[in-house]
């Protein structure tokens, strides 16, 4: 592999590492305020408890989360100082902001936390808040660098000095608020599905009208309305994406959909495989007309396909695969969360079949996939620029030569840490089964949030 | 250029807030795994008591520091990034398996020993690896080869006695420290066992930190005569500095009155006169060392940031502390200053 090459998979690693925790790390605290409004309203300890068990999840992802994006941070620098240097020079503003949120978030989490038994219960909700908005703001500030890579603006470049910097111009680039809500929207997609995972794993487990049972169905039910919710939200906003993609980034469009030829009432191909050689998509369902409706709402919109650029300049086409699989997943989430909501309601079953529940289990490792997926998409399919039509990957790469030992160094500590975070888990919601937090729930004077054993 | 002397400034700010709290971070988790098995003490209690509300905290501000050097210096960022790709990388593995398993530590009780001693020995030693940072800048270990490429020469880093004697005064510094604000800590949480042990480690380490710092001064001297001359031109400041230092040894020795019982030491004027030597010296420190940020080739002029940026960037900072202020204002009385907090008794 060659140095440039490395410190792509490099980065990508990290970045591919960091994001699940930090994903999760948005989504479940609209998790915990949801939970944390019910047990207001209704009194039932069921929710507060549900708050206290994802209070403590949140904190080991933490662990990993925070380390992890402090790395993401530090080897942007490290690995792509060609980069950071634009960065700092145009776009240093989202990276300062989210300083500030870090330190919301941060703090509040701490307060959340630590001192949950000696402030009052509104003020435990507010620092709940406070934290959920650090998190989401950090998010939507990290994204903002992500979105000035695809669609740059607010400098000149001249003789290959950068000026005329207009550090606002940058901050709301064209495609911010469609990207950084997208992600944002499938954070609490993630979030939700998370939590639908353990709660359908525990059904299955559970013996039907137990209190057990009853406090798991519960969680289900919640986590399945915030997922259907944002789950359709984000398809919306997705077909959004796309749109921007069609106006700003049309090589990105065309590699998506493993389209050549540049045509008005253009097909949209599903599933397949691009293949150079024919300049088609094989073993693909074309749908005709699609592709131009969703591009611009009208079918003879005229999509541009990849032989307007020069070959050096395509994206990967495997993006078209990546980008599928987004979808696809996507549609699938808001079917399985109509279908878990409606099941009682339509059917007038007592009980959830098993495949219905095996199907909401793996809801949660699909709807992290949708978001791998689209993270390396929206990355890849950049390629061969870091920042689209100013600098090109291999320019803004670290001079430094052997990459590979630290690229072996880096998987090495994201095994281990994964494994930990695991081990952590399991063994601490082994050691704290339901049943103990009910009755530290029920029981005065018994400390629920700070309790650890 | 005023402009460029106020981002300075902030970034000084910044290495000096960071640094003061690593210490104690770092120290903390340091002092908890080596009284792990006395639990009578009360001393592990009292680090942990303190580390696991802040070391969030601590975080945010290593990532706020490196966000403020590529924002406002981009083009130091550029050969920092460059040639501290892998001490860079060793920190940060080094950072996150100390943070996750601090955190998994406070969560897994029946595991908390081995989990324990990671996470202490790691950030015993993240400082020494850290203020490497500061020889590096001084240019003498930095190879330029042919068409400007630059890389860090790690066999003569070392194999450098500066190095060592920074590397060695990061780690005495921290047990040094956190061990006089641990004192100062049980104090005010009426734990006296804890407390004359952590005045005792101060008391040792204080001396030894000293001699760290007559030892970088000597090598130096040695290695890189531009900065001491720099260092020596405010040899009032220095002096000063080691006015603090007496002061604050001097403080753990004062007789007072607690609970009606005779306790020798006033840690917190020890904490406040060992802060301001620190204060005092790395003033003098980062004063010899400009306009370099990285000697020879990059100073604060040459690397600075677009001014309509900075000004921006600027303006960020002060509404963004404005907000904060008050969010570390609460955190401080609850955790620092709430006394039913402090004084719950042990776990
Ligand atoms: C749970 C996660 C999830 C789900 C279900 C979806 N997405 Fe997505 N998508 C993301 C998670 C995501 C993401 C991880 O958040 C990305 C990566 C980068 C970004 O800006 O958002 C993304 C990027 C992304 C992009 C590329 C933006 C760019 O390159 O700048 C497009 C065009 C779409 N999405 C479109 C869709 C559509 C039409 C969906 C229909 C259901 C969809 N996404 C579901
Ligand atoms: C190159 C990209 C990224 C960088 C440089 C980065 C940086 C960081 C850093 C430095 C932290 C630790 C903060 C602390 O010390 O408290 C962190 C945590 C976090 N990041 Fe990332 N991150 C990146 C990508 C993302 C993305 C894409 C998302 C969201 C979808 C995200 C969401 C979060 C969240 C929610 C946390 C949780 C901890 C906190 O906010 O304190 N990050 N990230
Ligand atoms: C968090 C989810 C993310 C994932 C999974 C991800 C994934 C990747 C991958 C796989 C690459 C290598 C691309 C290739 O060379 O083919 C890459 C490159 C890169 N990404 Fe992302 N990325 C994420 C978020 C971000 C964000 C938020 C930023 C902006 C701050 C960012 C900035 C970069 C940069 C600078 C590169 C290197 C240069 C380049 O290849 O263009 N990434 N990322």
């Amino acid at each position: 592999m060659s140095d440039l090459l490395i410190a792509r998979s490099l980065f990508g690693t990290t970045m591919g590492f960091h994001i699940i925790h930090a994903t999760i790390g948005v989504g479940l605290p609209l998790m915990m305020i949801c939970a944390e409004l019910l047990y207001q309203k209704t009194k039932d300890p069921d929710y507060v408890v549900m708050a206290k068990r994802w209070t403590k999840t949140f904190a080991i992802l933490l662990g990993v989360g925070i380390p992890t994006g402090t790395i993401a941070g530090t080897q942007l620098s490290l690995l792509w100082p060609g980069f950071m240097e634009v960065i700092g020079r145009v776009m240093a503003l989202p990276f300062q902001i989210e300083i500030y949120a870090f330190f919301v978030e941060a703090l509040f989490m701490s307060i959340y936390v630590y001192a949950a038994e000696r402030i009052k219960p509104w003020m435990r909700l507010a620092s709940l808040f406070l934290v959920a908005l650090g998190a989401l703001a950090s998010a939507v500030l990290i994204t903002n660098v992500h979105a000035f890579q695809g669609t740059p603006a607010g400098f000149d470049v001249v003789n290959g000095e950068i000026v005329n910097v207009d550090p606002w111009k940058a901050f709301f680039n064209p495609s911010f608020f469609v990207t950084a809500t997208h992600v944002a929207l499938s954070a609490y997609v993630v979030g939700a599905f998370v939590v639908a995972m353990v709660a359908a794993f525990k059904l299955i487990r559970a013996e039907h009208g137990t209190r057990i049972y009853k406090f798991h169905q519960k969680a289900l039910t919640l986590s399945l309305i915030v997922g259907g919710i944002f789950s359709l939200l984000t398809a919306v906003n997705g077909h959004a994406s796309a749109q921007m993609l069609h106006e700003y980034q049309p090589e990105k469009l065309a590699a998506a959909e493993g389209l050549f030829e540049t045509q008005s009432h253009a097909p949209l191909a599903i599933g397949g495989v691009t293949d150079k050689e024919t300049e088609s998509v094989k073993y693909a369902i074309e749908i005709p007309w699609a592709l131009s409706f969703l591009a611009g709402n009208s079918f003879d919109t005229v999509v541009k396909g990849l032989n307007e650029w020069p070959e050096n300049e395509w994206p990967p086409l495997f993006t078209h695969t990546l980008f599928n699989g987004m979808v696809f997943i996507g549609t699938f989430l808001i079917l399985i969360a109509v279908l878990g909501l409606l099941w009682k309601k339509l059917f007038k079953k007592p009980n959830y079949p098993k495949w219905l529940l095996w199907s909401l289990v793996a809801s949660g490792p699909l709807s992290i996939l949708a978001m791998e997926f689209g993270w390396i998409f929206a990355c890849t399919g950049r390629q061969p620029w870091n920042i689209y039509r100013v600098l090109p990957t291999a320019d803004s790469v670290t001079s430094q030569t052997n990459l590979g030992p630290l690229f072996a160094l880096f998987v090495a500590v994201y095994v281990i840490l994964a494994a930990a975070a695991l081990f952590v888990l399991l063994h601490y919601f082994k050691k704290n089964p339901v049943e103990k937090d009910f009755a530290r729930a029920e029981t005065k004077g018994v400390p629920l949030f700070s309790s650890n054993t | 250029m005023v402009d460029a002397y106020i981002a300075i400034t902030i970034l000084w700010g910044f290495v000096f807030i960071y640094a003061v709290m690593a210490t104690m971070d770092f120290g903390a988790g340091f002092w908890s795994m080596l009284y792990i098995n006395k639990n009578h003490t009360g001393a592990t209690n009292i680090a942990n008591r303190y580390l696991s509300p802040t070391w969030e905290v601590t975080n945010t501000f290593i990532v706020a520091l490196v966000v403020a050097v590529y924002s406002l210096f981009p083009r130091g960022a550029y050969t920092l990034g460059t040639v501290l790709l892998i001490p860079g990388s060793f920190i940060l593995v080094l950072l996150t398996l100390r943070s996750a398993f601090l955190v998994f530590s406070n969560i897994a009780e029946e595991y908390r020993k081995p989990l324990t001693y990671v996470s202490g020995i790691c950030g015993f030693l993240i400082p020494g690896l850290l203020i490497s940072v500061l020889p590096i800048t001084h240019g003498q270990y930095i190879d330029t080869f042919e068409g400007g490429r630059q890389s860090l020469n790690l066999a003569r880093l070392f194999t450098s006695p500066n190095e060592y004697a920074f590397f060695f005064f990061a780690i005495s510094s921290t047990l040094f420290l956190s061990s006089l604000l641990l004192a100062d800590y049980s104090k005010v949480s009426n734990e006296f066992h804890a407390y004359k042990i952590y005045r005792r480690d101060a008391l040792i380490l204080g001396p030894i930190t000293m001699v760290m710092t007559i030892a970088i001064m000597v090598t130096l001297k040695r290695e890189v005569p531009w900065l001491y001359n720099g260092m020596m031109e405010h040899l009032p400041l220095l002096i000063l500095s080691v006015g603090f230092f007496l002061t604050g040894g001097l403080a753990l020795f004062l007789p007072t009155r607690k609970n009606g019982a005779r306790v020798f030491g006033m840690p917190r004027i020890a904490v406040i006169a060992i802060t301001l030597q620190y204060l005092t010296a790395s003033y003098v420190y980062g004063r010899a060392h400009l306009p370099y940020l990285v000697y020879p080739d990059v100073t604060i002029h040459t690397a600075f940031t677009d001014p309509s940026s900075f000004r921006a960037v600027f303006a960020t900072y002060i509404v963004g502390f404005a907000i904060l202020f008050p969010g570390f204002v609460y955190f401080w009385s609850l955790f620092m200053h709430d006394k039913k907090y402090l004084r719950r008794n042990a776990e």
